[in-house]
């Protein structure tokens, strides 16, 4: 029998778990899935022989006699814990002894292994474990799937003895009978077939939350033990035989291209092996990184003019965007429109408006972009090995490139040394495919950290101006937002307020000031970043300017959603809100939504009035996502968010001078550490018993305005332009 | 060649002296634990021990360690019963996991000197560890609990 090598257990990783040998497995029971309409569907034998070796269908759980159960996740594993929760939710509906379970990845094949989305109108597969989608978009068919493997262990068992499927339950790994007859699921799995037809399961036949022995119980995450004595692979982790080095030297200035360079000074430096003139950048390639590195020293590359050169992000967003926000002329698109704007504003008793900036931002995920890429003999098969958060689309973007099939490339999941939207982009995985294939060897290819800044994707910087108006009662009736900014789809997340804020006229627009040749990127909750800041710190100007505490606004002069008031209660509760706080400190409140996911924030936070600093010392977050699959995961979850969006709140700033990104490396793109950390994050969850909604950035976007507002309470200031760098403090309290 | 002793054991490793500590350990000795962050001493994702003191191994050249005892994440325990990766795991510090190996190698050099730390200790100690995911709380929650338990 083939032994299942579990993935947390896996010191090599080179999968040598093949689909088909997964399949083939000796003695066990094998059910194959494919994707349907519906989500996960399990095929039945025949319909599996029949697509036996074809890319379509691949198996999904595996039980063997000795009672090992083997899962495939499709939990791409950047440190969210989906790796783990997603299988889970199959795990319990299968009752499964979670002891016994094995994970490994699923393989890039979204068609199988995706989850179902409708998108632009058609339903499509996607393996994209990006938006905090995983335990959101595999709920259901996981569960269902989970269901019909037990349903089929129990019609085996019911047969061997003779009575109806009727009179056999299930405990975790075991299906019991009429007189306390027992069968292992392993036993089963001896003689059982899958029927030709497979058990329909109806959703009311699945467990009732009451029921549940895993989902909603704290389970450890199966990929720590690895993390904590270094055997947990990444993609750089990876070690072929015959491997050589590379990394690829892009342009300062963004989008140029390589014209030509001093390869024949390279040639003379040890152990240089040559170089690869790719799209945007030269791959310098050598026996060893360090002789990668002195190659990337003497590198001296003509490059090509880029639209970006004359590009600075400073003069665009104190300049140009106000002015072409301002102006009507400039292309506005409608992300909401209700009622009717201007007739509440003229008939409004006060008005607000304010504007907001935010600047660029960029990933820094700790593990710098990097791949493997093995070319076979033929020059017809490429191996990848990389961290991804999209592998069905990494698999088919980086054959588009080698002009192959999808089937030639075969891919390997690895951990990621952090995602947060960059590793959604395989750009640095085609070049070290590209490499590979120019060079006919295999290759680990290296971004280093200066590399990964400079050739960056960056969150969009933005301008905004909004605008509320009041009632002669100091009711909020009208609300206008535009946002301005340069990014593909990526400035008018989080805009819309009607979540939470059922405010009857609205006109929330974004601009777009025109393309400035800058690559822009996901970013862990993108636009909510930066348009949550703007809406929850006007909300607070509106509260103040009233005379009124920030909470009791919201909740008089707002028409809020039952989710929005329920949140509210629940982060005053935990907070004690109307409590005193030590002297110098003060609380600031925020609200936002995510994913399906609704959140409120108090931060308590000081100022240091001489150095501008600003602390936040603790943080409450009261996150309404619905049924908590695994409470403690997604607890880690929002406090990584917290701590995610304070980083950017108070130091992340990338800025772009003549197209090229100013910062090189953590020395002046500065990021949070733990002397910056707030001593006390404290998270519950409102844990109703709706689907699970998404948790991986809940707790982000919300942080912004919380510590904006905290620092008016403080001080009687306010900050318009994030991060809050000591410089902007200091500007802000002399203002 | 530098020889040295790498987890307890004696190496030789044929690199210029000039090359650093961290890709010697992870690339020609393909210990992968200890990771690769900023290669400029500013994130602490490399950290091991030199002679018993945490060192940012893209920052020590291999000429430093000739003859030096040199333990990695791989060296701390034969099976990950350190107290450190106990309470990590505990705590459920990890989330990503790659600066993990270096922020455990940090707190092993304190709590070797320092058995009872407090709070604002361990965090001076731990500060030039960089976590992107934000586990921090969790890191002084894990060295507590190892300096209790330990």
């Amino acid at each position: 029998m083939t032994k299942m090598t579990s993935l947390e257990n896996l010191a090599s990783l080179g999968n040598k778990v093949s689909r088909r040998g997964f399949l083939k497995g000796a003695g066990g029971l094998t059910f194959a899935v494919s994707m349907g309409a519906g989500g996960v569907k399990f095929l039945t034998p025949k319909e599996a022989k029949a697509l036996a070796g074809h890319t379509d269908m691949s198996a999904w759980v595996r039980i063997s006699p000795d009672n090992t159960i083997t899962i495939l996740t499709p939990g791409a594993e950047m440190g969210q814990g989906s790796m783990t929760s997603v299988p889970l939710m199959l795990a319990e509906e299968m009752d499964a002894d979670w002891n016994l379970v094995h994970l490994e990845f699923a393989p890039a094949e979204p068609k199988i292994y995706g989850y179902t989305r409708k998108r632009r109108g058609r339903m499509t597969t996607s393996m994209a474990i990006v938006g905090s989608r995983a335990v959101m978009m595999y709920y259901k068919p996981m569960r269902m799937a989970g269901a019909q493997v037990r349903k089929v262990l129990m019609q085996n068992a019911a047969k061997k003895w003779g009575v109806p499927v009727s009179q056999v339950r299930t405990e975790p790994n075991v299906v019991i009978g009429p007189g306390g007859k027992r069968l292992t699921y392993g036993e089963i799995a001896g003689f059982a077939k899958v029927p030709a037809i497979l058990p329909k399961v109806l959703a009311s036949e699945l467990k009732k939350p009451r029921d549940f022995r895993l989902i909603g119980k704290s389970l450890p995450r199966r990929d720590l033990p690895a993390k904590v004595d270094g055997s947990a692979k990444f993609s750089i982790d990876v070690m072929l035989p015959g491997m050589v080095y590379a990394s690829t030297v892009h342009s300062p200035v963004q989008g140029a291209k390589p014209l030509s360079w001093n390869e024949a000074k390279l040639k003379k430096l040890k152990g240089f092996i040559g170089t690869v003139k790719l799209k945007q950048g030269v791959a310098v390639i050598a026996d060893n990184f360090e002789h990668v590195m002195a190659a990337r020293t003497e590198l001296e590359v003509k490059w090509s003019k880029a639209k970006a050169a004359g590009y600075n992000s400073v003069e665009a967003l104190e300049k140009d965007y106000p002015k072409m926000s301002a102006d009507p002329k400039t292309k506005a698109k409608k992300i909401e429109a209700l009622g009717d704007v201007d007739k509440a504003f003229a008939s409004a008793a006060k008005t607000y408006q304010a504007e907001y900036r935010c600047d660029y931002g960029y990933h820094a995920q700790m593990e710098p972009l990097n791949a493997v890429a093995r070319v076979n003999g033929a020059g017809t098969q490429m191996e990848i090995w990389e961290g991804t958060q999209a592998p069905g689309r990494s698999r088919s973007m980086i054959a588009k490139a080698l002009g192959f099939k999808t089937g030639q490339v075969i891919h390997h999941q690895m951990y990621m040394g952090g995602g947060f939207g960059r590793r959604s982009r395989t750009d640095y995985t085609i070049e070290a495919a590209l490499i590979s294939q120019k060079i006919k060897r295999p290759v680990k290819m290296i971004w280093t950290r200066e590399e990964d800044i400079n050739y960056g994707m960056f969150r969009p910087q933005s301008f905004q101006h909004l605008e509320g108006a009041l009632d002669g009662s100091g009711k909020l009736v009208g609300w206008k937002h535009s946002v301005i900014g340069d990014g593909r789809r990526l400035l008018s997340g989080g805009a819309k307020i009607k979540k939470y804020y059922k405010v009857a006229n609205q006109l929330i627009v974004e601009k777009k000031a025109g393309k400035h040749g800058i690559r822009t990127k996901h970013w862990r909750a993108v636009a909510h970043v930066f348009n949550v800041y703007a809406i929850e710190s006007l909300i607070d100007e509106m509260a103040a300017a009233q005379g009124m505490d920030p909470l009791e606004f919201r909740l008089k002069n707002v028409s809020l959603t039952g989710k929005a008031r329920r949140v509210l209660s629940k982060v005053a509760e935990m907070s004690n809100w109307k409590a005193k706080r030590p002297a110098g400190r003060a609380l600031g409140l925020s609200m936002t939504e995510r994913s399906g996911s609704l959140g409120a924030e108090v931060a308590e936070v000081s100022v240091d009035r001489k150095t501008g600093k600003i602390r936040v010392h603790k943080v409450w977050a009261a996150i309404d996502g619905g049924l908590i699959v695994q409470p403690e995961a997604a607890r880690c979850n929002v406090e990584s968010g917290v701590h995610y969006g304070l980083s950017s709140v108070l130091k992340e700033r990338a800025t772009i001078k003549g197209g090229a990104v100013e910062q090189s490396n953590f020395h002046d793109y500065h990021v949070l550490r733990m002397a910056d950390a707030p001593e006390e994050i404290h998270v519950e969850f409102l844990d109703r018993p709706t689907r699970p909604t998404g948790l991986g950035e809940i707790g982000n976007p919300g942080i912004g305005a919380a510590v904006a507002n905290g620092f008016h309470a403080l001080t009687g200031k306010r900050l318009y332009h994030m991060p809050f760098t000591p410089d902007r403090v200091k500007a802000a309290l002399k203002s | 060649m530098v020889a040295f002793t790498l987890n307890g054991r004696r190496v030789s490793v044929r690199t210029e002296p000039s090359t650093p500590l961290l890709w010697a350990v992870r690339e020609h000795l393909k210990l992968t634990g200890t990771k690769y962050g900023c290669g400029a001493g500013l994130c602490g994702a490399c950290t091991v021990h030199v002679n018993g003191k945490a060192v940012k191994s893209c920052q020590t050249q291999m000429s430093d360690v000739e003859g030096a005892r040199v333990i990695t994440i791989e060296g701390l325990s034969n099976d990950g019963s350190h107290p450190l990766q106990k309470a990590f795991i505990a705590e459920q510090v990890p989330q990503c996991g790659y600066c993990q190996s270096g922020q455990i190698m940090k707190a092993a050099e304190l709590l070797a000197k320092n058995p009872k730390p407090s709070r604002d200790q361990i965090v001076a100690h731990m500060n030039g560890n960089i976590c992107r995911c934000g586990t921090y709380n969790r890191i002084v929650a894990a060295i507590q609990r190892a300096s209790k338990e330990g």
